[in-house]
């Protein structure tokens, strides 16, 4: 155990020179990719925001099913049966038939190559789940069908999340997938999360709807509060443009008004279904409606042709400039639920930074002073290698862009101090080996040999622990882990490759000398 | 070195971890554990004032102004720091904290939120349901491991040792009402690492030493290396217990909770390697007969 080839020193040499390189360009400043990579800190150190998003499909669910209602519809039509009681209720479609078309009906809905089963021949199995007793029938979302509609309104989801954020410019946001209903957006260096929350709490679904000339509900129209609260009207359900037609919106100032108010620009689509509406429309109150409430209801003056129009409504310029964000960045398909929120404000951050190395220097201090009184010549060995272990360490989480938090700190300072215990174990055997043998190169050999079971052994429980935690744990706690799991590996590594290569040079120089530990 | 005859109290140490195991599990069970936030869901804001006008009791009566459900306002390092928590959590209105900030400073004068964590019922209780997998997990981990190195009286031996450690920390928690949050499962986790790594030095020479004498019974032997590895036990937990010391005092208020865990953990897991892992071999009757066989098959 104390023979090293000289290529083995030289690779050892080499690899923690570099290893540490990395360690000490944290604390330089120089402008290369390559050469300079710091430490990333997490949104605990660095303060910052962390929110976690649902998304609610409910309202997506009932949306789809409505649709698919329509294609029933018209499908058993075509097949001259008759549906009676059609309904939605609990994410389910309900309907009847006659008794004698049961079967019929069964067979129709069960029938792979059916045109309304579209969904089959792309997936190879039901969108839906179909229950039938007697007469009545009951659809519901299989499975499988959900997890096509959960991920797809994931999908958007994330990338109108995405432009949102990108529009407000904080720097570095993080924004992910978690699950197949949640997003994860990390910002770092926002301590208020306000305007982001609010945001991304509106699905920004923007339609321009003719307010009803006949202020009586009936079917086609539905009765919508106004956003100030104050007011309500019937409107139309027929939806003249939306969100979608949309390709810029902005800020602007009135100059007639003098107000604020939100100009936007359409695509050809909409500039042609609004020209046609507005001319006929001329007289008519034009209800500008987001999420389900009222904005405003200008009065149409004259066609409005050119694509161009403005949204009056009450504004600030600071609300104005969001709904344009808004309207620019596109609508929501669903409702998002902030379900978990973590803000952490940069002194804070600061304050734990500090508080961290000042406990790292300061366990490192005692350790090894400890070491030093309890060994001498081979505390100092033992110290050296946890000075290359912490290296290594820090080298490590640099070369591999690990995120640092706090209780990731917390497991360097632990890994400082239960890393010694491998030195520890080694030199008491080879103390032990000592009182039966004489020469003392075969008696730190074998001390080696001897301990190298156990030290594995315990290396790897507490590497068990660091690996489940990885899994399980979230954000900071992850950050343990990984300080922790890496910590024994440069562990390992520097108390058999260093320290073990110090000993080997020292021991044969000094084969002869009495009570060598 | 002078032997220390540690097995002759195997019996009074056992029943004292019996009394604080029973202890522990009634303080669990009647009592249970201060959850935080994470785990219990709520809102909990971290908050500095401005130094002469804010106490305890006026913060307090300002947050019971705003219906907000059960308060808890606590000290938190300094005397201009202050941790609230409450029940209600309301991250869905984006306006909510602000305005909390901005009633507060009309009571206390200027306030600073230096941290603010708002869990939602769901994601709490999927975050105790993971954490409680994870030690599960890691106990299940541990019982394998040794299992596949050791024989099975080994196992039973170290995983009692574990439970012991978790049980009697958590004990503690629920005794003084400590919080218990995320990176306490952190440090209940690496205590289960810490005490079975003790735990597995002294088995490791005890059967070394088994396969060396036949003729010593399992009660002096286990004795034996118990003596042969003291040193060595009492260096590492004196080293592992200066960092953890160093993390407690200098490490700030968010990592106290953690290295508190972590320090009683690292004293229970050195005593329980020696006062439970060790006894349970003997109560066993293990003896060369038992390693050379399973080393036969």
């Amino acid at each position: 155990m104390l023979y090293f080839s000289k290529l083995r020193v030289f690779s050892v040499l080499i690899f923690t020179l570099i290893i540490s390189y990395f360690t000490i360009s944290n604390f330089t400043k120089i402008d290369d990719d390559y050469f300079s990579k710091n430490i990333k800190l997490g949104l605990d150190l660095q303060g910052g925001s962390y929110l976690l998003l649902e998304i609610d499909n409910n309202p997506v669910i009932v949306q789809r099913l409505q649709s698919k209602v329509l294609e029933l519809k018209k499908f058993f039509k075509d097949k001259n049966i008759k549906i009676r009681n059609f309904s939605i209720k609990d994410q389910s479609i309900f309907f009847d038939v006659n008794v004698m078309k049961k079967e019929e009906v069964l067979s129709l809905l069960d029938d792979d190559k059916s045109e309304i089963n579209t969904y089959f021949q792309q997936f190879k199995s039901h969108e839906f789940d179909i229950e039938n007793e007697d007469n009545s029938f009951k659809l519901t979302y299989s499975d499988y069908g959900l997890v096509l509609l959960k991920n797809s309104s994931l999908d958007q989801a994330i990338e109108t999340v995405r432009r949102r954020v990108d529009e407000v410019g904080t720097n570095e946001p993080n924004i992910l997938k978690r699950g197949n209903d949640r997003i994860l957006v990390e910002l770092p260096g926002l301590d208020d999360p306000g305007r982001i929350k609010s945001l991304l709490g509106k699905t920004a679904n923007l339609t321009f709807q003719f307010v009803a000339t006949n202020q009586e509900q009936s079917f086609g129209t539905e009765l919508l509060q106004y956003e100030s609260g104050d007011r309500e009207a019937i409107v139309s359900k027929r939806i003249i443009i939306s969100g979608d037609n949309l390709v810029d919106a902005k800020p602007t100032m009135n100059n007639q008004t003098n107000e604020t108010v939100v100009s936007f620009s359409l695509d050809r689509v909409g500039a042609r279904k609004f020209g046609k509406a507005t001319s006929s429309g001329v007289g008519k109150s034009l209800a500008i409606i987001l999420d389900g409430k009222i904005i405003s209801s200008p009065t149409v003056q004259e066609p409005i042709v050119g694509g161009n129009g403005q949204i009056s409504g009450d504004f600030t310029f600071q609300s104005a400039t969001d709904l344009a964000l808004l309207l620019r960045s596109g609508a929501l398909p669903a409702p998002l639920n902030i379900i978990e929120e973590r803000t952490v404000g940069p002194d804070l951050g600061k304050d734990s930074i500090n508080a961290g190395i000042m406990s790292l220097i300061i366990g490192f201090i005692l350790v090894v002073a400890f070491m030093f009184y309890k060994y001498r010549f081979f505390g100092l060995i033992a110290n050296l290698a946890l000075i290359s272990n912490l290296f290594l360490l820090v080298g490590i989480l640099t070369l591999f862009e690990a995120t640092l938090t706090l209780p990731g700190i917390a497991g360097i300072i632990l890994t400082v101090g239960m890393a010694v215990d491998a030195n520890v174990l080694i030199f008491e055997r080879i103390k032990e080996e000592l009182k039966n043998e004489n020469n003392s190169i075969i008696a730190f050999d074998s001390g080696y040999t001897k301990s190298r079971t156990t030290i594995l052994d315990a290396n790897i429980t507490t590497l068990i622990a660091a690996v489940i935690l990885f899994f399980m744990g979230s954000g900071p706690i992850k950050g343990f882990s990984i300080t922790l799991g890496i910590g024994i590996l440069t562990t390992l590594f520097s108390v058999y490759f260093i320290a073990r290569l110090i000993t080997a040079y020292y021991v044969i120089k000094n084969k002869h000398k009495e009570k060598l530990i | 070195m002078k032997t220390i005859y540690f097995n002759k109290f195997y019996k009074s140490f056992n029943i004292l971890s019996g009394i604080l195991i029973i202890v522990s599990l009634v303080f669990l069970i009647f009592k249970g554990l201060n959850f935080g936030v994470d785990f219990k869901g709520g809102t909990l804001i971290e908050l500095r004032t401005d130094k002469s006008s804010a106490n305890i009791t006026k913060i307090r009566d300002s947050f019971n102004q705003m219906n907000l459900g059960d308060v808890s306002v606590k000290n938190f390092g300094n005397e201009t720091d202050f941790v609230v928590k409450f029940e209600k959590q309301n991250s869905n209105d984006p306006k909510f904290i602000d305005e909390l900030k901005t009633k507060l400073s009309n009571s206390i004068g200027s306030v600073d939120f230096r941290r603010v964590e708002n869990v939602g019922p769901k994601v709490s209780a999927e975050l105790l349901r993971s954490g409680v997998i994870a030690i599960a997990l890691s106990l299940a981990a541990m019982l394998l491991y040794i299992w596949i190195r050791f024989e099975w009286q080994f196992s039973l031996g170290a995983i009692l040792a574990l439970f012991h450690d978790v049980i009697i920390t958590l004990g503690v928690f629920s005794v003084f009402s400590l919080e218990i949050n995320l990176s306490i499962v952190a440090a209940v986790l690496t205590i289960v690492g810490y005490s079975m790594n003790d735990t597995v030095v002294i088995f490791d020479r005890v059967r070394e030493n088994l396969r060396k004498y036949a003729d010593i019974k399992i009660f002096e032997l286990t004795n034996i290396s118990i003596n042969e590895t003291l040193s060595r036990t009492i260096i590492t937990s004196v080293t592992t217990l200066l960092a953890l010391l160093s993390i407690f005092i200098f490490g700030g208020e968010i990592l106290k909770g953690f290295s508190l865990a972590m320090i009683l953990g690292v004293i229970f897991g050195t005593y329980s390697s020696i006062y439970i892992a060790n006894p349970v071999l003997v109560s066993l009757k293990v003896s060369q007969r038992t390693i050379v066989k399973e080393e036969k098959e």
